[in-house]
Order: C-alpha cells, then sequence, then structure tokens
C-alpha cells in the first residue's frame, strides 16, 4: 500500500469520552502505514441535533470542516457514523444545489474561506475495506480473533439514506449489510448474524426518551447475545457508548441481564494486528473486555 | 443474464380468528425480469392458495393499499420490480406484513393506530372559505414547491411500520403524520399551523422522539422523506416561536453554547444544562464513565476539554449565520 493519506474529522466524541476511539484508529493506521492529518481546525458537526434548531447554521459550520479538508487536498475521513452523515449530508445539499451553496459560501467568505466540494466524504470503515482492501488487512493479521463470536452493530448514519451513501459505502445494502461482517471474517472471528445488527441503537433520543433508547439499544444487544455473541463491534461511538454505557438500565427495562463488551470497529482491527490493550484504551469501555486479550 | 429466475417466496401466514400462532408457507416459481411483487402476490393466490389474502387496489402506486414487507424492505408492490429484489436479496424471498403484530390475515394488516394519527395533525387545508370566490387562489411556484414532495404521500404506511419508534412508543405519531404535518403548514392558503406546530412539539408524540435512523427516508415508495420534514417541523417551532424550554430543545440549542466556547461539543455540559435539575437521574451511569476514566467531573476550568483551532472563526460563523432563537 503506498501513499494513503487523509484528513481526520475526530468529531467530539473520540476527543472527549470515547479517547479509546481515537487512540485505537491512530494505532491502526500507523500499523497499516496509513497517514491521517487531524484537522484540529474543525468543530462539531451538531450530531443531527444542531440542524433541529438550526438548520442554516449546521450546513455553515460542517461546510467549514470540509474546507479545511480541501485545503489540504484529502478525502476527509470520519470515525463516527453521524459525523460521516452530516458532513456527507451537507456537502450532497451544496454539491447539488448552486444557490445553496453561493448562500454558505457567503458566509464562509468572512473567514476568509471558500468551499468547493474537491474532497469526498468517507467513513474509516469503508476506507479501509475500499482503499486498503480486505485481503491486504486479513495478511497483516497477527492475532487472528478465531475465538470469537462478533455481532457487527452497523449504526445508522452509515447505512441510512442509501442514496446518500452509496458512493461511499461500496453500496451497503441497507436492509442486509456485510462489510462489517466481511471485516470480523477477515480478522478470523465468526460474525454473527442476527436481525438487528442494521437497526437503530435510539441513542439521540436518550436525554428525552430513555426508555424508546433503552428498548432500542437493549434489543439489540439481547438478540446479539441470544445469538451467542461474545462481544459486539460498531463503527459509531454514538452506538458505542449507547451500547456499552446502558447495559444496566436496558437490562432493567428489558427484565433481562445483559452483559455484553462492546468495541469501537477501530479497537477490533487494532487487537487483531497485535496491538496492546493500553494502546486501543481498552480500560476506557465500561462493560469490560479484559479478558478477551488474555 | 436469463430472463426467468427460479426463487422461493416464504410467506408469512395468519389468520387471526383461526390461528393462534402465524407460520411461513414456501412457494417456487419462475419469475420473469418484469414482474412486480404484486404479480407474485397475485400468483400466489391464484397458482397455489386462493386463500391467501393481501390488500390492492390501484395497480398504480396511488393507493397505498399493497404495502408490506420484503426481507424487511418496506415494500408497495405494485412498484416494485421482483428481479430487483432477488438481486439485492438472493433468490428466497420472505413476504410479510407490514406490522407482524397488528397481523389480520396474512399481509393484510389493522391500519387502525396510522390512521389515527395521521388524523390528529389535521391533514387537510384548515380555513374560512368564501362561497362566492371572485378569484382563484393563485400560489407561486416557490410556494408549491415547498410541499409538492410531502405532497406525494400515498398514506401507504411504509414509513410508520419501518420506524422503531412506533414499535416503543404507543404515543408517537410517526413520520407520515410529519409529512403530514409540514405538508399542510407550509400550505399558504391554511390557517391551521400553528395548531399543527404545537401537536408535533409534544414530548413523547411529536417530532422530539424521532430517533433519527433514516428508516422513513429508507421506506418511502414515493420519495416523501419524511425525515427532513421532521427537521423542517423542528426549525418552525423555532421560527414560530412555538418551541417551548424543555430537555429536548434545550439540547438541540445547547451545541451553539458549546461550540461558541470549544468549537467541540462539551458532553457534560449539554447533559447538565438540557436536564436541570433531572440530570440526577444519570448519577449511575455518570459515575461509570467516572470510573472509566471517560470523564472529568472537577475539571471546572475545562482544561480537559478540546478546543477548535481557529475558534474565532467558529464564533463570527455563530454570529452571523444563526437565525433561531429558543
Amino acid at each position: 500500500m503506498s501513499n494513503l493519506k487523509y484528513a481526520l474529522y475526530t468529531g467530539c466524541t473520540a476527543r472527549e469520552s470515547t479517547p479509546e476511539l481515537l487512540s485505537s484508529t491512530m494505532a491502526v493506521a500507523k500499523k497499516l502505514g496509513i497517514e491521517l492529518v487531524l484537522l484540529d481546525e474543525a468543530s462539531c458537526c451538531g450530531a443531527s441535533h444542531l440542524q433541529d434548531f438550526d438548520e442554516f447554521l449546521s450546513l455553515v459550520l460542517n461546510a467549514r470542516n470540509i474546507c479545511y479538508a480541501e485545503k489540504l487536498g484529502l478525502d476527509m475521513v470520519t470515525i463516527c457514523n453521524t459525523c460521516q452523515l452530516n458532513s456527507a449530508m451537507t456537502k450532497e445539499r451544496l454539491d447539488s444545489d448552486p444557490e445553496l451553496k453561493a448562500k454558505v459560501n457567503e458566509k464562509l467568505a468572512e473567514v476568509g474561506l471558500e468551499y468547493q466540494g474537491t474532497s469526498r466524504v468517507r467513513h474509516f470503515q469503508y476506507v479501509l475495506i475500499e482503499d486498503y482492501g480486505l485481503e491486504n488487512i486479513r495478511e497483516r493479521v497477527e492475532v487472528p480473533l478465531s475465538h470469537f463470536n462478533i455481532a457487527p452493530f452497523y449504526g445508522c448514519h452509515n447505512i441510512r439514506p442509501s442514496e446518500l451513501h452509496h458512493e461511499v459505502n461500496g453500496n451497503e445494502n441497507p436492509y442486509n449489510p456485510t462489510s462489517l461482517d466481511n471485516l470480523i471474517e477477515a480478522l478470523e472471528g465468526n460474525s454473527v448474524d442476527y436481525e438487528s445488527k442494521n437497526k437503530c441503537c435510539g441513542f439521540h433520543v436518550d436525554l428525552q426518551a430513555p426508555e424508546t433508547s433503552n428498548a432500542l439499544s437493549g434489543g439489540a444487544l439481547v438478540d446479539a447475545i441470544d445469538n451467542n455473541a461474545d462481544l459486539m463491534v460498531t463503527p459509531c461511538p454514538l452506538c458505542q457508548l449507547n451500547m456499552d454505557l446502558k447495559q444496566d438500565s436496558a437490562g432493567k427495562q428489558l427484565g433481562r441481564e445483559i452483559e455484553l463488551p462492546v468495541l469501537h470497529l477501530p479497537q477490533m482491527i487494532a487487537l487483531a494486528l497485535g496491538c496492546s490493550a493500553e494502546e486501543i484504551g481498552l480500560k476506557y469501555n465500561v462493560t469490560k473486555a479484559t479478558e478477551l486479550i488474555s | 443474464m436469463s430472463k426467468t429466475k427460479k426463487i422461493t417466496i416464504k410467506a408469512f401466514r395468519f389468520n387471526a380468528e383461526t390461528d393462534y400462532l402465524p407460520y411461513y408457507k414456501k412457494y417456487e416459481m419462475e419469475i420473469g425480469k418484469d414482474e412486480l411483487i404484486l404479480d407474485l402476490l397475485n400468483r400466489i393466490k391464484w397458482e397455489h392458495d386462493g386463500s391467501f389474502s393481501y390488500r390492492r387496489s390501484c395497480r398504480h402506486g396511488i393507493c397505498g393499499a399493497c404495502g408490506i414487507k420484503v426481507n424487511g424492505k418496506a415494500t408497495l408492490a405494485c412498484k416494485q420490480n421482483a428481479m430487483e429484489l432477488v438481486e439485492l436479496f438472493g433468490d428466497e424471498l420472505i413476504f410479510e406484513p407490514q406490522s407482524q403484530k397488528r397481523a389480520v390475515k396474512d399481509m393484510i394488516i389493522d391500519k387502525g393506530d396510522f390512521w389515527e394519527k395521521h388524523a390528529a395533525v389535521k391533514p387537510f387545508v384548515e380555513t374560512e372559505i368564501d362561497p362566492h370566490p371572485t378569484s382563484e387562489t393563485i400560489m407561486s411556484k416557490e410556494q408549491v414547491e415547498n410541499f409538492l414532495d410531502a405532497d406525494y404521500c400515498i398514506q401507504c404506511g411504509s414509513c410508520h411500520y419501518a420506524c422503531p419508534v412506533i414499535e416503543v412508543n404507543e404515543e408517537y405519531l410517526g413520520p407520515a403524520a410529519f409529512a403530514a404535518a409540514y405538508r399542510f403548514t407550509v400550505d399558504p392558503r391554511d390557517e391551521a399551523g400553528k395548531e399543527r406546530l404545537e401537536t408535533t412539539a409534544e414530548l413523547g408524540s411529536g417530532v422530539w422522539d424521532c430517533v433519527k435512523c433514516y428508516e422513513c427516508a429508507e421506506a418511502c415508495p414515493k420519495d416523501v422523506n419524511p425525515i427532513e420534514k421532521i427537521t423542517k417541523l423542528h426549525n418552525m417551532q423555532f421560527e414560530q416561536g412555538v418551541a417551548k424550554r424543555n430537555v429536548a430543545t434545550k439540547h438541540a440549542e445547547g451545541f451553539v453554547r458549546s461550540i461558541k466556547k470549544f468549537g467541540y461539543l462539551d458532553e457534560q455540559d449539554i447533559v447538565l444544562y438540557s436536564e436541570g435539575l433531572g440530570v440526577v437521574k444519570h448519577l449511575s451511569e455518570a459515575l461509570k464513565m467516572i470510573k472509566a476514566g471517560k470523564v472529568h467531573p472537577f475539571d471546572i476550568m475545562k482544561t480537559k476539554m478540546p478546543k477548535s483551532k481557529n475558534l474565532d472563526e467558529i464564533k463570527k460563523l455563530i454570529e452571523i449565520s444563526q437565525k433561531n432563537k429558543l
């Protein structure tokens, strides 16, 4: 693999409550020789909430983030499904609506920036699969995950709306996604087939409707457990937080004991590539997965 | 590629009057490249089992009667080419009703909850009508385009029964009702907009309970894109001063407060700010996060908070771009 280089948009979570996402992403990139340039100028994407308050402001801020990737002449790579959605949706709207683009650029001009539309916005998961290649990843595996049944949890905002994402997610079928399953198999793990793998975790209503959030996250966790999962893996830190942190309250609501370690996708890959528990920040996972690396 | 293909259809069978539990029955058939899912439903009934039941009427994607699920995908049977789904899912197609718990007979469901919720948003133009008008009510092209795509809704229920919130929260009005609420609220002839915005602003039943899964956008056979209309309703609640200060509205508005200060979202502050005293209910989760080293409750000076480079740009952009207030 020569010269894979991207602008990394970390989003907020990877710099705050899931530092393990950032450290494991950097560990994977280092192992595979992928260069990630941090977009330190970027702001929050609004996490699909800011747009409910002020849609135009959300477009301006997301466009600004993409501007900085464009300045570097690099594709923007995200490590959070919701960052991916908000950035990609902004890009799609501006690229398809010259009038809107002009309105946003009028604001950006005030701070000396211009959105052009030259950088693609892609999630790290699909960059690894499409640019680095599953076969090449398979060759780099040092610690095969063959002892584990791993439940892939895709996260809504990488697969829906499919029309928005299809060019940057290998045309994933939102009703039967397979890329994470294939990735797990490439690391020699056993991917768990279960109905909830493409469902919603409920994160976005966790404050105003915790019962909804618990029902959805708990339902998916129970489904994975009932299909013999030893752990769950997800490319989205918001899914990861909701599924990892709230197992007790979801379990209480569902009348089931729920205990299932939930890894970030780069944590799982890093483990298979031979990184240490420290490098992948395993201590930050709430439902402990420590026994898995012994 | 050959023009026909042999496939297996696994169909959900259930009769609420006689069956205790539903079951699946397999039908094998050779299908052609131009056949629709509706044709396959007809063939099950005509060639295999006359008791097989489903709704159909217009066959033109207009009446909204023939919505079912195929391999979990919301499908308007008369509009969907069967071979396309074979390409997507392989040669076993699973036919199920839109909502299994509402099944009456095979593909037929009791859609009562859908109609009730749809009616709750006044899905019609409400206005005083002059019985002797002297001229037409003229709408501009822009005014029509505002609601044209939402007007394509045929009430098929595809989005409603694809929505995961509908399954777990009985109060929730759902994406079809919200798309209708938007459609009539932006109609320049209508006078019930404020009432609809108030209805859809309620916590529990309104737009704030949307989980943003985009299942509705994916499910709609008419490209209504309900979640886009949900976002518009959210914004209109602020624009028209209908939004009340509550945990959900503060959560949305609170992002601006954080981004101004740090560029990033202050994850601790947004929970405190949105919840107010209600924050105590997050105590057990907060303790878990502290224990894992994820959050730093005593970092009063926010030294651990990341800060975007060129924060001044972000502040300025907020200053000149923000339109809404809570």
